[in-house]
């Protein structure tokens, strides 16, 4: 990968805890914890001191279990909740040189809205389930400035023909299609102001087997065309490893292991990413 | 016997509450201003916030003027003016220009209001993303920052839906530049009346226990796209059957013995006074 240019998105001692901690717990080098759980004060460590770098065009994915702190992070990037401590720069926003978690949240909204997309798991948290999908796919436009009706109506056609949604169905509500129809609407309106960061988050999981692959091969073929920088969380190596040029494996709220995904696949060092491996083939 | 009542209704307590309340609305054009709603001899929903509005500042020196949608006859706008001449002895006007508190529903007048007149208005719905957003915590949060991506939605949603802005009523104006507000169910015909208006308007929502404003000379823009512009109803080649109206808000009737449909101003009072300078025949 381009390794050599400098990253879009850099990442820097990320911690998200809930609860205030203990003399326990509290210094992160030596804490007690059980998994990412203080026993003595009941405070959960769900992001500790995470750093990385998200290269432009590259897909980085994240794996690990539920309770590793992924799906934390994510929501982290993506403001919909606030982050203990931590930085995170944004080559596109004021040159990268402004900690994006010290912004307003109205500049948090614009970032939110200008530079990044996000798909969730859950197709409730990313859609309004009973407006039309053209609607939905308007509304992120709509949250960048954008008031020009036909303008939006075109782009958002262009959209749902990209991810394979028939035009004709567009005004129709997202409750009424199908698991796998309402993650490419998903898709569809996290692309719609050509954002150079997209956030997928779980975006196949309890989805059929045949549904996975096709919503997988779309995210693939989008991502060659589009070029477009991904972070890529999944449970699931299989997902990771169709997608991922470099891999981050979590536990615990921590990174236990980095490296190319191929690397990692036919090497892995830590224990856990080992059993993970092992359990792919 | 016969109950002795405090001069207009209210104790005096209630009356300086809902007046702070007022001068806040008034200080932050369109901002809803939350207060205690009281109970009121009619039902919630029946006008009660523009009723409270008008208890709390009416004076001996009043002269009033209650309408339910262009008329000032209706069941609804008699009992209120009923309530008002028997706690206050102020007396009642149907001329527009003759009064100096005007208690409406779903109507700016056709006259046009001059300074120094006030005008309250019924409110239903003080909410103007409340279809988009259910939480009220949330709608404040939004308002707070500026963000109406919401309102310019569900506009988006009709347009997509019917090809044309279909709301006959309660078309979301801006407010000074600020505020998005619910200028409450008049037509759009009446929109552009609150533009600049010489006059004070206030609206009250009982139910809702909101209380908001618009100042003399304060900017109100209806909510339009670029390219689907803001078109109050018109009624091109229609003139009231009985006093000759054109520039006027009508209702389209039926005359089942003729078998024809045929137009009449909606404002009553407006049509009787034509009538009344008109010379006989
Ligand atoms: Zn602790
Ligand atoms: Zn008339």
């Amino acid at each position: 990968m381009g390794q050599i240019s400098s990253p879009i998105m850099s990442v820097r001692q990320l911690n998200k805890q809930f609860g205030k901690g203990c003399e326990q717990c509290s210094n992160s080098d030596n804490r007690k914890l059980e998994r990412n759980y203080c026993r003595a004060c009941g405070t959960v460590y769900s992001c500790q001191n995470l750093s990385f770098d998200l290269y432009p065009g590259e897909v980085l994915g994240i794996v690990g279990e539920s309770g590793s702190g992924k799906s934390t992070l994510m929501r982290s990037l993506y403001f919909d909740q606030e982050v203990t401590t931590g930085e995170a720069y944004l080559q596109p926003y004021k040159e990268g040189a402004v900690n994006l978690f010290q912004e307003s949240s109205q500049q948090q909204k614009y970032i939110r809205n200008h530079l990044m997309g996000k798909v969730y798991q859950n197709p409730v948290l990313g859609l309004r389930m009973g407006f039309s999908s053209i609607g939905n796919i308007a509304e992120k436009m709509i949250a960048a400035g954008n008031r020009n009706v036909a303008a939006m109506e075109a782009r958002g056609s262009e959209l749902l023909d990209q991810v394979h949604i028939p035009v004709y169905r567009m005004k129709e509500a997202p409750k009424k299609f199908s698991g796998g129809m309402q993650q490419r609407v998903q898709i569809a309106k996290a692309l719609s102001n050509n954002p150079p960061i997209l956030l997928l988050d779980e975006v196949t999981t309890g989805l059929d087997l045949s549904v996975q692959a096709n919503v997988l091969d779309l995210i693939k073929h989008l991502q060659r065309e589009l070029k477009i920088s991904m972070l890529l969380v999944s449970h699931d190596l299989g997902v990771i490893r169709m997608l991922a040029d470099r891999t981050m494996v979590m536990l615990d709220g921590r990174v236990v292991e980095q490296g190319l995904t191929d690397q990692i696949l036919e090497d892995p060092q830590h224990a856990y990413t080992q059993q993970l491996v092992h359990s792919l083939l | 016997m016969r109950i002795q009542y405090n001069f207009a209704f209210l104790d005096e307590g209630s009356k300086r509450e809902i007046r702070r309340a007022t001068l806040k609305a008034i200080a932050i054009p369109g901002y809803q201003v939350p207060f205690a709603s009281r109970e009121l001899p009619i039902g919630r929903g029946w006008g009660t916030g523009g009723l409270q509005l008008t208890l709390s500042l009416i004076g001996k020196s009043d002269v009033l003027k209650v309408i339910d949608q262009g008329s000032d006859e209706s069941v609804n706008a008699v009992s209120i003016k009923k309530l008002i001449d028997k706690t206050t002895g102020v007396p009642a006007t149907d001329a527009t220009e003759a009064a100096t508190l005007i208690q409406s529903r779903h109507r700016i007048p056709e006259v046009p209001l001059r300074t120094g007149q006030l005008l309250v208005l019924q409110v239903p719905m003080p909410e103007p993303l409340r279809m988009y957003e259910p939480s009220e915590l949330e709608t404040k949060r939004l308002h707070g920052e500026k963000d109406y991506s919401g309102a310019w939605l569900m506009l988006f949603e009709q347009i997509m839906k019917y090809r044309s802005v279909s709301t006959g009523a309660d078309h979301p104006v801006m407010v000074n530049d600020r505020y998005v507000m619910a200028p409450s169910p008049i037509p759009k015909f009446d929109n552009p009346k609150m533009n600049y208006s010489e006059a004070l308007i206030l609206l009250g929502a009982g139910r809702e226990k909101k209380i908001y404003a618009v100042p003399p000379y304060t900017q109100v823009v209806s909510l339009a796209f670029e390219d689907v512009p803001f078109e109050p109803e018109s009624f091109p080649g229609h003139s009231c059957r009985q006093c000759g109206a054109e520039d006027v808000f009508m209702d389209e009737l039926y005359d089942s013995e003729k078998e024809e449909t045929y137009y009449q101003c909606n404002d009553t009072s407006y049509c009787l006074q034509r009538m009344n300078a008109q010379p006989l025949v």
